[in-house]
């Protein structure tokens, strides 16, 4: 053990999520400010927190509507909140949301914040459609044009093929390839079976059914005042599935690989709606307000892969960073948050922490640490819950810091992997 | 001290307006005389080119003509001269040779919008606050200074008779569309813009008119046109004043004579009218109200100087029904405060917020608010099924069913979940606060607030302090109520307190008059006719009769056999009629709407229609019980003045304006001729109607309510 990080420490006050819900759904109609307005209002008057004392909103967004590109500010308009309180967007893409928060935390251990609302929000049933870049092209021109003749023959120009509008399709720019298909490449070199994979994804609405049986996670959602009448009420997430059985998962086809696939819909987190929001103080002024802090960000470390490689390998890599900065090795953990992008990935990044094989391969100076399942998802993961992008950071940091408070742990480790090949650990430590 | 100063900005000469020790500016005969011996020196003054109008004071620019003065002339001859006076100043603006040009931020309206119509040019900036308007009419009176004239020659009959008849005014941007202002500019260009118009105009510069649509020439600009506009406006007049109010008719022959025989006619007709207008009953009426609603602004229900109002930046409201929804839209919406709506399960909550936020959107609909602004005050709207967010609270307001014991848990569950000083009001139509307040640990933070329903719509409110509240409840219960736009009376905390103790006789006499089988639209007409909005037997079905029998319970309960309700309630709640909520009452009713009057009472009560009804008995005996119970009610010290007592009328059940209330129409008959119809009613329907007997010692000392001066 390390001695006591020196100065100033950054501290979880508190958390509050929408309910996660399968896009199309019961949040369809909401757009990412309604959301992420939503949690973050119900999580000042939950805490009873004077809006004169946020210094800043910084919110995450990986897929943002050209309408609105800076939700944090939205955010920071609230009308619980003065005009005054700066903020902005950013992405690093899933790890968005644990990207704001640990961007808050250096902010506050710098010194040039003591209050800091971080989070993040995904509406995947509000994505932008767009038009081809040859009718922008003609758009922009027409709306220039002198006279009549002129729009009409810039019109001329269109053919049908212009007028296919273009959604966003989570792919890899640099490689073309899905995300989908990346996992089934790692599940093929990591020999990752459908069979475990099955098996984590059972755990995963396993676990979070319990966890919202027992209130556990139904303690981190702000119910959502859903329908025309805003009297149909969501406060659960409805990707849950208590039911879901091995059988049931092993009927399901391979979504990238028809025939020798293993990854389906079963075993990979769906697009999701939600928006969740973390308070983060400096220690000394949740003190000073009388809030008894859940934990403190105690390191956190980035990491990338050649995305043409194993796209979703970056956490890998990321955790042994964070954990050397924390001055923690992997037993020191007594609880572990790896977020479920697709069982194919989450057991690939256990399979490289824990084999000394692996390791080797990897170019790890040692073997991370063995996970132990007892220890790791206890509340289920993304499979189950379901994965708004950049706000699944902030509802893991919600979700670990209560369940540390709850088992009294120590130490807490949170693995993200995000698009691009990037890798997210943070290490989150009791306090109080 | 002058209340105007002069600089110069080359040729042009700036007029700042800025009355001393006034917080707006107002036209006197004083001011009047004094702007115009300033445009005699400016005349004179050869550097001087043009010259620009502006206000010194932050957020208007003229808010009209002295109204203390019309109170002043105690003749028809007098008033005229006031309108010629006024009418003569403005011609010398208008007739100035160098030009002047308005520079208008803030209201502008009656005479100041009639001196801004006398310039040669108008800028307005197009701020929120920047209103223009002609609201004579709604003080009985017209438009006296060439107003009547000039609005319509600069934009057209009907524009013109729509604002005027009305007593409309207009935010700039509407202002600007109608062609009132010729231009629309930020705040902070208003005055270069018009110092810039102003050296044009001095240079010859003709101010280019606004083209009219094609309709617009064919209606205003043809005399059949216009004949056809005068007719359309007579009779929404006609409709909408129910013939009791002169003004609007007068004003509309006005602008007819100005139109078709030229404006010397005009004005000559506009000096008369407003003369013999200003000199009805019905203007001194409306102008007393006037000054009881500007005084009643400034009464904080304490005296002055015991206690300050807290800022009130978000509050709770605990029953999420139509009652609790429209108090938390109407705090959003006018007050700008954070509301935390509480129920007991989150359907019932999101119900409520969806009917508050439905009061923001119909104001979205028209255009009342922006798009951006109706956002935000979205925002300020939410809820939970318990009570987090009330301890950051300054008022919590609770409007649960109108039942002791449930009212009484509730104040116990608040005051277990606020901090101390939170101010706990209770909103309810009959139930003493006191009892309400038994038993609480800090009864001094607790009081009345008695909304009306639909809280958005009606503009009164009830504070009811107990005698323990205290004085800083009291003072921000006010502030808060007048910062959601209501008008505030503090009333004592007796059965009904004010306005339901008045309301209940009259509607038990309606349910008298239905036993006795009076027909339905018999009585609702007797009254519309005598100036109430609505009948009584209508008010029941919209009050909903589960409401009038519970009041009309506690009225009996607490006064005694002269508050004893009729039978007809109860006969109809027994064949499961509860008024418009169900759509079953006095009346039919298609989707909301009311159809026709619904017989079938009679067949409930056994009695057959009576065929001729003498109109005014029925008056009689409405008006006599409301009256009646009105003195006994001031007597016992239920409200504090008789200011109050008759805003409270007006405000909370429409009584007649033009009546100036039930304390004033009992000095218009004086107490000798009430008591003396009170006791020919009393022999013919009993002691009910037995006179009170401070109306008995006033006939005797010939006292009033009011002093005799009429203030």
């Amino acid at each position: 053990m390390l001695p006591p990080s020196p100065g100033r420490r950054a501290v979880v006050v508190a958390g509050l999520r929408t309910p996660f819900a399968k896009a199309g759904t019961v949040l369809q109609d909401a757009t990412a400010v309604d959301l992420a307005r939503h949690c973050t209002r119900e999580l000042l008057y939950r805490t009873e927190l004077p809006g004169d004392e946020v210094d800043e909103v910084i919110y995450g967004q990986v897929v943002p509507s050209p309408l609105m590109p800076n939700v944090a500010r939205e955010v920071s308009l609230l009308p619980q909140l003065p005009r005054t309180v700066p903020a902005y967007t950013l992405n690093r893409a899933c790890a968005s949301g644990a990207q704001a928060i640990c961007n808050a935390a250096d902010q506050i251990m710098a010194g040039h914040a003591d209050v800091i609302l971080a989070g993040g929000v995904e509406t995947l049933s509000d994505v932008p459609i767009l038009h081809t870049r040859k009718f922008s092209q003609i758009l922009a021109a027409a709306s220039k044009a002198r006279s009549l003749g002129d729009r009409l023959g810039l019109f001329a120009q269109v053919r049908p093929r212009d007028l296919v509008p273009v959604a966003p399709a989570i792919a890899e720019p640099s490689t073309g390839e899905s995300m989908g298909q990346s996992a089934e490449k790692m599940a093929k070199e990591n020999r990752i079976s459908r069979e475990a994979q099955d098996e984590l994804a059972v755990m995963s609405h396993q676990r979070a059914a319990a966890a919202t049986l027992d209130g556990r996670l139904a303690l981190e959602i702000a119910p959502w005042f859903g329908g025309r009448g805003m009297d149909q009420i969501v406060d659960s997430d409805n990707l849950i599935r208590s039911d879901t059985s091995l059988d049931a998962l092993a009927k399901l086809k391979p979504v990238f690989d028809r025939r020798y696939g293993s990854v389906t819909a079963g075993n990979a987190s769906p697009l999701t709606d939600g928006a969740a929001t973390t308070l983060l103080m400096s220690e000394e002024k949740a003190h000073a307000l009388g809030y008894r802090p859940l934990t403190a960000i105690r390191a956190y470390a980035v990491a990338a892969v050649d995305p043409a490689w194993q796209l979703l390998m970056g956490p890998a890599y990321a955790v042994p960073i964070a954990l050397k900065r924390a001055g923690l090795s992997w037993n020191d953990l007594g609880l572990v948050e790896i977020h479920e992008a697709f069982a194919a990935q989450v057991l690939s990044n256990v399979q490289a922490w824990g084999s000394a094989d692996w390791s080797r391969r990897l170019g790890l100076p040692a073997v991370v640490g063995e996970v132990d399942w007892d220890r790791t998802n206890v509340m289920g993961g993304s499979i189950a819950i379901g994965h708004p992008f950049a706000a699944t950071g902030a509802r893991l940091v919600t979700s670990l810091s209560h369940e540390m408070a709850r088992r009294d742990v120590q130490f807490g480790l949170i693995s993200i992997c995000a698009q691009g090949g990037m890798g997210f650990a943070m290490v989150l430590e009791r306090v109080g | 001290m002058s209340a105007f100063t002069i600089e110069r900005r080359g040729g042009v000469a700036i007029v700042t307006f800025d009355t001393p020790n006034e917080s707006v500016n107002k036209i006197s005969k004083a001011v009047g005389w004094e702007f115009e011996d300033l445009l005699g020196r400016l005349a004179a003054d050869e550097p001087v080119k043009a010259i620009v109008l502006r206000s010194g004071k932050p957020d208007t620019f003229i808010a009209g003509a002295d109204i203390e003065e019309f109170v002043q002339l105690r003749s028809v001859e007098e008033a005229v001269r006031l309108s010629r006076d006024g009418q003569l100043l403005m011609q010398k603006v208008a007739d100035s040779p160098k030009p002047i040009v308005a520079a208008i931020h803030g209201a502008c309206v009656g005479g100041g919008m009639e001196l801004a119509l006398a310039c040669h040019y108008r800028v307005a900036s197009d701020h929120p606050k920047t209103q223009l308007g002609l609201p004579e009419t709604q003080l009985g009176l017209l438009p006296g200074a060439g107003g009547s004239n000039r609005l319509p020659r600069l934009i057209g009959a009907r524009a013109a008779l729509d604002i005027i008849l009305a007593g409309k005014n207009e935010r700039a941007k509407k202002a600007f569309q109608l062609g009132m202002v010729d231009e629309l500019v930020p705040e902070s260009i208003l005055l270069d813009t018009a110092v810039a118009a102003a050296e044009k105009l001095a240079r010859g510069w003709k101010r280019p008119r606004k083209a009219r649509s094609t309709g617009a020439a064919l209606l205003d600009g043809t005399p059949l046109g216009r004949l056809l506009v005068y007719k359309k406006a007579r009779e929404a007049v006609t409709a909408k004043t129910g013939g009791h109010y002169p003004a609007p008719l007068r004003a509309l022959e006005v602008v007819r004579t100005s139109l078709e025989h030229g404006m010397q006619r005009g004005l000559e007709e506009e000096a008369q009218a407003f003369g013999e207008l200003a000199m009805t009953d019905v203007s001194r009426r409306l102008v007393e109200i006037f000054f009881a609603t500007t005084a009643l602004k400034k009464d904080d229900g304490v005296p002055a100087g015991v206690a300050r109002a807290r800022k009130v930046r978000r509050i709770g409201v605990v029953g999420s029904g139509f009652m609790g929804a429209g108090i938390a839209g109407t705090a959003a919406l006018n007050a700008g405060v954070e509301v935390r709506l509480k129920d007991a399960d989150l359907a019932r909550v999101g119900k409520g917020l969806k009917a508050a936020t439905d009061i923001l959107a119909a104001r979205l609909k028209r255009r009342r608010l922006t798009p951006q602004e109706y956002q935000r005050l979205r925002g300020l709207l939410s809820g939970s099924g318990d009570f987090t967010g009330f301890a950051g609270a300054q008022i919590a307001i609770e409007a649960v069913f109108e039942e002791l014991a449930v009212k009484r848990q509730v104040i116990a569950d608040l005051e277990a979940s606020v901090p101390s000083d939170v101010i706990l009001a209770t909103n309810t139509s009959t139930i003493p606060i006191q009892d309400i307040a038994a038993g609480a640990r800090h009864p001094e933070r607790i009081l009345g607030m008695h909304f009306f329903s639909p809280v958005e719509k009606m503009p009164l409110l009830e504070v009811i302090p107990t005698a323990q509240t205290s004085a800083e409840a009291i003072v921000t219960a006010v502030h808060f109520g007048r910062a959601m736009g209501k008008t505030v009376i503090v009333v004592a905390d007796s059965p009904g307190f004010w306005v339901n103790r008045i309301l209940s006789p009259y509607l038990n006499e309606a349910g008298f008059l239905l036993e006795e089988g009076v027909p339905i639209e018999t009585i609702d007409a007797a009254m519309t006719d005598w100036g109430f909005p609505v009948g009584p037997v209508a008010l029941l079905d919209e009050v909903g009769l589960d409401v009038g029998e519970k009041g009309g319970k506690v009225m009996h309960q607490a006064f005694g056999e002269r508050l004893a309700p009729s039978k007809v309630i109860a006969a109809m709640r027994g064949d499961d009629r509860l008024g418009r909520k169900n759509g079953r009452g006095f009346y039919f009713y298609q989707d909301g709407h009311k159809t026709g009057a619904d017989g079938s009472v009679f067949q409930l009560l056994g009695v057959r229609p009576a065929g001729e009804v003498d109109v005014a008995r029925v008056q009689d005996r409405l008006v006599f019980a409301m009256l009646n119970e009105a003195a006994m009610a001031m007597s016992e010290g239920v409200v504090r003045t008789p200011r109050d007592a008759d805003i409270g009328a007006i405000f909370g059940i429409g009584f007649p304006p033009f009546r100036g209330g039930p304390l004033r129409t009992l000095d218009a008959m004086g107490a000798a001729e009430v008591v003396a119809r009170l006791e020919r009613l009393e022999s013919a329907h009993g002691p009910r109607f037995r006179p009170a007997p401070v109306l008995e010692e006033m006939a005797r000392t010939g006292g009033r309510w009011y002093p005799a001066d009429g203030r």
